[in-house]
């Protein structure tokens, strides 16, 4: 269970660049929950993303996630508890290191990290066998740097890197925005199938409203740094891509009319 | 004969500096300075250590000892008091300076009339082989010490490789390589990867001292200046071993490291023999590393021109 009470974050406080990514947000995500996050450019769903991750500490508020209190937490800390995929593919792999090396570097996620070897016999066989299951042919190719593999193949794999070992929360962060269209519905299906089969609580944002209309069981969408709906159950499975553009459409025209009314006010009084 | 022997051995010996540098440089894309008063830094408490009596191999690996602290200070400075990269590694070679004057006492310290290292090697081949004058190799004779002190280094710098190699398969090995490659990704696999950073700096730096450790006693003294240039030096070792062995994994480039630092050796001595000024010795360096360094993305720039007015 994620719960998100109250977090607030300014970057740069007290200059002219101040933002105020989020503003009180609190968002309780339970066991097994799949949440699909969207919002425009500067609405706050990356930072929510990374303040969820531990990238970037919170003002106020505070993360809990499996019963423990992670605000505090540093970034890699709470990789033993978060899986992670990025938006660039290149972000979640180590291009010089081999597939398998890869995958056995994330099967020990959150880890102590010793002196015994990194690839045993057991270890290979049965990453081999996860790899095996996505379908690619990538199990025949596994000493092979990763770095030479296509966008789509490395986010396949950074997907299954996270949850080798089961994660209490599944972050994507619009992991698709990157690839091609083929690509990119190979991703989604996967995601699909790993989610479902391991009943992972999962946090996904997102840009593609066909993603955000189909897949999860609840939509969020922030605005300016707040929640400005939620979207469960009965009310997010009717959900579908043209009433998502409506809504946006209505957002941009409330602050269209925000702009226009301070246009009016600065006119009228500055 | 003599020559390429002696040649062979400080080749052999700067090849653990070259695999300092490889870490360092390679590994973590770090330009590392501290490398230069880490060498003097281990040579200069192995120095003294010797001549006050310790046994010869206690004070080399005190020396390493002393190097991978400069290093650890290095990787602090920059991950948590957020110095610049570079800037780090220039404030603690400096540093660095004064603390290799204060421990030697002095600005050289001569080891002719000590034992050391390459001495006991040579005891410990006439005890093997039976003591004698100069053995003849190939129709040249040669001294039994330089032989044995060849032998020696060969052994130290196969050891130390084979170590590196089998450390960088491991668990904690691995997430180093991987954290130089993608720090983003090993912070999400759950590595703080600053202290990675220190780790590598401090082995990489304990390599660099165990080099000039060794480079002292081979030598026969240890000298305030002796680690000028010895970045750039390790660089090009690190350069011409990729050149030789090719864009590979990390098993093929350490052995190519070592390779290099000794064919580096090779073809300095060679220079030197034809009648390059020992003064302009760092000048070329710099200019074989710059050309390294630039030469193929000029070469591949021109090339592609090329092929656009082919098209």
């Amino acid at each position: 269970m994620l719960n998100i009470k109250d977090i607030s974050k300014t970057f740069n406080p007290g200059t002219p660049d101040e933002v105020q990514a989020i503003k009180h947000v609190s968002l309780a995500v339970p066991d097994g929950a799949f949440v699909v996050v969207i919002g425009t450019n500067g609405s706050g769903k990356s930072t929510l993303q990374q303040l969820i991750a531990g990238a970037c500490v919170p003002d106020s508020g505070r993360i809990e996630l499996a019963g423990e209190d992670i605000t505090r937490w540093g970034e890699h800390r709470r990789a033993a508890l978060i899986g992670r995929v990025f938006q660039n593919p290149f972000s979640g792999t180590a291009p010089t290191l081999s597939i398998i090396e890869n995958m056995a570097l994330a099967a020990r996620r959150g880890q102590r990290r010793g002196l015994g070897w990194l690839l045993s016999g057991a270890v290979r066989r049965r990453l081999r066998d996860r790899v095996a299951e996505l379908g690619m042919g990538l199990e025949d190719r596994l000493d092979n740097a990763i770095g030479s593999l296509s966008g789509g193949q490395r986010q396949a794999l950074t997907l299954l890197m996270a949850v080798l070992q089961r994660p209490s929360l599944l972050l994507l962060d619009e992991h698709t925005a990157a690839l091609d269209p083929k690509a990119s519905d190979q991703v989604i299906r996967l995601t699909r199938d790993i989610v479902a089969r391991e009943k992972l609580t999962t946090v996904m944002v997102t840009h593609s409203m066909h993603q955000a209309a189909h897949l999860g069981d609840r939509l969020i969408m922030m605005v300016n740094g707040e929640i400005r709906q939620d979207l469960a159950d009965e009310r997010k499975r009717r959900v579908n891509v043209e009433d998502l553009l409506a809504l946006f459409e209505q957002v941009r025209r409330a602050d269209r009319l925000d702009a226009s009314a301070a246009e009016l006010l600065r006119s009228r009084y500055v | 004969m003599m020559l390429l022997i002696g040649s062979l051995t400080i080749g052999l010996i700067l090849s653990l500096l070259a695999l300092g540098v490889y870490i360092s440089f390679k590994v973590f894309s770090f330009a590392d300075i501290t490398t230069e008063g880490s060498l003097t830094l281990g040579a200069a408490v192995a120095a003294v250590l010797i001549v006050r009596g310790v046994n010869p191999l206690a004070a080399t690996m005190a020396g390493g000892l002393a190097g991978m602290a400069a290093g650890c200070i290095t990787g602090l400075l920059h991950t948590r008091c957020g110095v610049h990269a570079l800037l780090s590694g220039i404030l603690v070679m400096t540093a660095l300076y004064s603390v290799n004057l204060r421990v030697m006492g002095r600005s050289n310290i001569p080891l002719m009339s000590v034992k050391t290292l390459p001495q006991q090697a040579g005891e410990l081949g006439d005890a093997l082989f039976g003591a004698g004058g100069p053995v003849p190799l190939w129709g040249w004779t040669v001294e039994r010490e330089a032989l044995a002190g060849l032998a020696g280094a060969l052994l130290v710098a196969v050891l130390v490789a084979l170590l590196l190699y089998l450390f960088f398969k491991t668990n904690l090995g691995s997430a180093m390589r991987a954290t130089g490659d993608n720090a983003q990704m090993m912070r999400a696999q759950g590595i703080h990867t600053g202290n990675m950073l220190v780790l590598g700096l401090a082995i990489s730096n304990g390599l660099v001292a165990l080099a000039g450790a060794l480079l002292a006693q081979f030598q026969g003294f240890a000298d305030v200046q002796m680690g000028i240039g010895m970045l750039v030096w390790g660089l090009a070792s690190v350069i011409i071993g990729q050149a030789l062995v090719g864009p590979s994994r990390f098993g093929l480039a350490i052995v190519g490291a070592v390779m290099g630092a000794v064919l580096f050796r090779l073809l300095v001595a060679i220079a030197l023999r034809w009648g390059l000024n020992p003064n302009d010795l760092k000048l070329m360096t710099a200019l074989f590393v710059l050309a390294a360094l630039v030469l193929p993305t000029m070469l591949r720039s021109l090339r592609q021109r090329k092929a656009v007015r082919h098209a």
